[in-house]
């Protein structure tokens, strides 16, 4: 009868594997679980931008005064009329691109590349510009000014 | 602590008989063995597919005013949203390619050959589902890629004669494509095609269980001249083992493909613009497109495109009826579901390149 | 009761018949024009086509041959020429400004056809260097009918027309341009040459913008006379305001003025306008401010100064835009940072307008605005780049655990696999 050969590796050599499978196996699936967990947490800023988008805030501007926003991609021009009521456009100018800014002296807004002017609904009075600056909704919520885009009909 | 636990579910469920199938389970093991881990490679990426699609949904918002924002909104604020969507996307497009090797692996392999026919047909409509799954699932980034290659995708099933006009009303909720369309392939894409896939794929898992692995033609013929060369390998913990290596160098490459070739965006799609140029469906339309592009418009009296949809029309159900066609032709059936193989994939695999040399 | 006025078919005739005669009628009110009759199958210069006249807006408005050249229509052949029902002929050089002026400078008549016309062309045309040359009896000069058309006239807006914004400048041309023609009038001949080269003329055939500049937008059209040279800067102001305001501000005017020299044509010439470029400020041969500044002055100095600015902020934007452009085709989202190099371009084109000053400060003032914002993006594509690499090195380090399990997955199915057969082989020796 032949002795039993060992049925068994070195018990070093199994530990190892067992070492390594299992932690390779627990890494692995904290490296899968640690992302998910950090997805789930909702990130600061709720605001998706694109089709709307938080312009500033309440008091933010004195009557008879505008700012740049930036809407999505492009540039708008928030103005606060002397009322106090708010309007908002795109600020790319219909000419060639450059960003208008409202003049207040002239309750209009201009161009500063080549003397475009557009009135307060956007349409342009004079100058190059071949036509009017696009209108956007503005709304008030709580606090802040949101800018939309218009809806269809 | 594992004993304890053993303990209460052995007080309440027979759970040595209830995993005795599983322990018995074996697999034949010869050459060809490594071509069975496709179908488990598939049903991993669906897995896949499921979990990062149902994180997806957390942020996602399917309107055509807010979707492209929502996916952009993944990728740049969410924490490891950019690794969600990209492995998403690449999982999508590699279970497809796995879907058809798995397909092409069990024609060549004769998998399909009685008993297994409705495993083959379930297998096929998961295909077509995986596919439908594909197209749904390429528009809701609402981006202009997306957006004009479903109009033509759309556009072309309202080729198919009779039905072909209310199919793409009902595909597009109207008569063109618009944010109903999204809408619509979104209640696609996370319930309709979902649902049917389950009940698919639990039949159909089913019945690889109940049959068990099949044995390729070419190795059965030797295991029957020498039964002592025929082995069969354990299932647990053996095959699965196995298995779960290739599942792991899976995870591997898509993490990879996510880190170093993230899944583009784009720019959001505006109906009013005109198409750009290169519009193409994914690479597993491609060669179907191709087809269709390369068809003259009358062919005899007949148009060019229907032609060409009734064509493929015919060749699914053809290739859903494979195993009866192999049954019915007698000793050279085989050779004929062979020969349509050899023939099936060389004409996938050239038209796609020809698609995409041919720009 | 059924009467023959109730039977549908009659009715629908009668209708068909009172249409034709009030057609009939309606043709007959337009005076019947015999002139073409002769005149279409003659040579040229007698030669006007029905083709032709059908596209002239007199003749739409319902003007006859007669109109311009009296006669009478009515009459077939040479009658119809007759000096008795006031026949002119052919109308002389000399006197069709003012057979024009005749309907066009009458207000209450031009009213009846289009009341927002101008009908102060002739007096204007009487300002022109062409008028004052006709008047000294120079019939070499354009009168209306060499930029108009005479039988095939259109409006200004037809982009047929040889007035049309895209057309004018060739118009000029056909004169101003051949050097035989104007022998003898001292002025060049290559001012439609050089407008070709121009910047003015890429906008409206490039781009499209019908606004651009050209000839009439400078020299007027019915006044034409080049702007004198005190003038030159009032006229590019119209559309370079910025740029005039500093001008105006700045030592510039003063010395210009003084030598007699036309303001910004010295810098950037009249009809050949290239689109200006920071060598202007250098030491090349595109240089303009060395052509009067000694170099080591404090002028050069100044000129120095500003070119190293403007060098300065566009490299800082071009260096942003690189790494920009490289965080985003390693597929990193930059598009917010974009947005903002557009502001960062704004400073650079500001400050180039700033130069007009020739004050060094106030284009500092510009030049660090575009800074600040080049500055910010050039951190935000760094930190695009940052992340891009953490998530190469998680990506990494995942890879090394997936490796290890792959690993520990191998040795040990090797383990059980050789464990199972050691333990066959001892049952099989048994």
């Amino acid at each position: 009868m032949v002795a039993d050969p060992k049925t068994q590796p070195e018990p070093a050599r199994r530990r190892m594997i067992e070492i390594l499978l299992g932690g390779g196996l627990l890494g692995s699936f904290a490296s899968f679980i640690y992302p998910v967990l950090r997805y789930l947490v909702p990130p600061p800023v709720a605001e998706l931008g694109g089709d709307q988008v938080t312009a500033g805030k309440i008091g933010e501007l004195k009557p008879n005064s505008a700012k740049i926003f930036r809407f999505g991609s492009r540039p708008g021009l928030l103005i606060r009329n002397s009322d106090g009521s708010y309007r908002a456009l795109s600020a790319t100018c219909t000419h060639l691109g450059c960003i208008v800014q409202y003049r207040g002296d002239l309750q209009e807004i201009w161009c500063a590349c080549h003397n475009g002017l557009y009135d307060l609904n956007g349409r342009n009075v004079s100058g190059p510009p071949p036509r009017p600056l696009e209108v956007y909704e503005v709304h008030l919520r709580g606090d802040d000014v949101v800018v939309s885009l218009k809806r269809e009909a | 602590m594992f004993a304890t636990l053993r303990n209460w579910i052995d007080e309440r469920f027979n759970w040595a008989d209830l995993t005795a199938p599983l322990r018995k389970k074996t697999v034949p093991a010869h050459d060809l063995s490594y071509w069975y881990f496709l179908g488990g490679i598939t049903l991993f990426l669906f897995g896949i597919q499921v979990c990062t699609g149902i994180l997806l949904l957390l942020y996602y918002r399917p309107s055509a005013s807010e979707a492209f924002e929502s996916v952009q909104y993944i990728m740049t604020r969410v924490q490891f949203g950019w690794l969600v969507r990209s492995i998403h996307s690449w999982a999508a497009n590699l279970m497809i390619f796995t879907a058809f090797c798995h397909m092409f692996s069990v024609l060549f392999l004769g998998a399909y050959r009685k008993p297994r026919e409705l495993t083959w047909i379930t297998g096929m409509l998961l295909l077509f589902l995986a596919m439908g799954f594909g197209f749904s699932g390429y528009l809701l980034p609402w981006n202009t890629l997306a957006f004009f290659a479903t109009k033509v995708g759309t556009e072309i099933t309202g080729q198919v004669p009779l039905i072909g006009h209310g199919l793409k009303v009902f595909l597009r909720g109207g008569e063109d494509v618009t944010g109903a369309t999204l809408t619509r392939f979104f209640g696609f894409h996370v319930a309709l095609l979902p649902g049917l896939t389950t009940l698919l794929l639990l039949t159909h898992i089913a019945l690889v269980q109940y049959f068990g692995m099949s044995v390729p033609p070419a190795v059965e013929a030797r295991w029957k001249a020498s039964p002592s060369e025929a082995r069969q390998m354990k299932f647990f913990p053996n095959f699965f083992l196995r298995e779960l290596m290739a599942w792991y160098i899976a995870l591997g490459v898509l993490g990879a493909l996510a880190a170093i070739l993230p899944w583009e965006l784009g720019a959001k799609a505006d109906p009013f613009a005109p198409a750009p140029a290169g519009i193409r469906p994914e690479w597993y339309f491609m060669f179907m497109f191709q087809t269709l592009k390369k068809i003259p418009a009358k062919v005899w009296f007949a148009d060019g495109d229907v032609l060409g949809i009734l064509v493929f029309g015919v060749a699914g159900v053809i290739w859903l009826l494979l195993p009866f066609f192999d049954q019915a032709g007698g000793r050279r059936g085989r050779r004929l579901v062979l020969g349509a193989g050899i023939f099936a994939l060389s004409y996938i695999i050239a038209m796609t390149i020809y698609a995409y040399m041919a720009k | 009761m059924h009467t023959w006025l109730n039977d549908g078919f009659l009715r629908s005739s009668i209708l068909l018949l009172t249409i034709v005669c009030v057609c009939a009628g309606g043709v007959r009110a337009q005076a019947p024009s015999t002139c073409l009759d002769c005149h279409a199958a003659l040579d040229p210069p007698l030669q006007v086509t029905q083709a032709q006249f059908s596209q002239d807006i007199h003749a739409q408005q319902g003007l006859t041959c007669a109109s311009c050249h009296g006669g009478d229509p009515t009459k077939a052949d040479m009658d119809a020429m007759s000096k008795a029902a006031g026949f002119l002929g052919k109308i002389q050089r000399k006197q069709i400004p003012e057979l024009c002026g005749h309907c066009h400078s009458d207000g209450a008549f031009m009213r009846k056809y289009n009341p927002s016309l101008r009908t102060d062309q002739l007096t204007q045309y009487k300002t022109s260097v062409h008028g004052k040359r006709l008047l000294q009896g120079d019939t070499k000069v354009a009168v209306c009918i060499d930029c108009h058309g005479v039988h095939d006239l259109r409006p200004a807006s037809d982009p047929r027309s040889k007035i049309s914004p895209l057309n004018v400048a060739q118009t000029c041309s056909r004169c101003h341009s051949d050097a035989k023609y104007m022998q003898g009038y001292g002025i060049p001949t290559d001012q439609y040459a050089n407008y070709n080269l121009s910047v003015h003329h890429e906008a409206m055939t490039v781009r499209g913008d019908l606004s651009a500049p050209t000839c009439p937008t400078c020299h007027g059209n019915h006044g034409a006379a080049p702007p004198g040279i005190d003038s030159v800067k009032n006229v590019c102001a119209n559309c370079h305001v910025f740029q005039a305001q500093m001008y105006d501000k700045s030592t510039h005017k003063v010395a210009f003025q003084s030598a007699g020299l036309p303001g910004c044509v010295v810098c950037h010439s009249n009809h050949g306008i290239s689109l200006p470029t920071d060598a202007k400020l250098g030491t090349g041969p595109e240089a303009v401010c060395m052509r009067c500044h000694k170099p080591g002055d404090i002028c050069d100095q100044a000129r120095a100064k500003m070119l190293q600015d403007l060098t300065q902020l566009d490299g800082a934007v071009k260096a942003a835009d690189r790494i920009l452009a490289i965080a985003e085709s390693s597929g990193m989202e930059v598009s917010e940072a974009r947005t903002e190099q557009d502001q960062a371009r704004d400073s650079l084109t500001k400050a180039r307008v700033t130069i007009h000053s020739f004050k060094t400060e106030l284009v500092e003032q510009d030049i660090q605005a575009g800074l600040q914002i080049a500055a910010k993006t050039h951190a935000e594509g760094q930190a695009a780049l940052a992340e891009r690499d953490r998530r190469r090195r998680g990506l990494g380090l995942s890879l090394v655990i997936i490796l290890a399990v792959l690993l520990g997955l191998r040795l040990y199915i090797r383990q059980i696999e050789s464990n199972a057969s050691k333990v066959e082989t001892a049952e099989l020796h048994r």
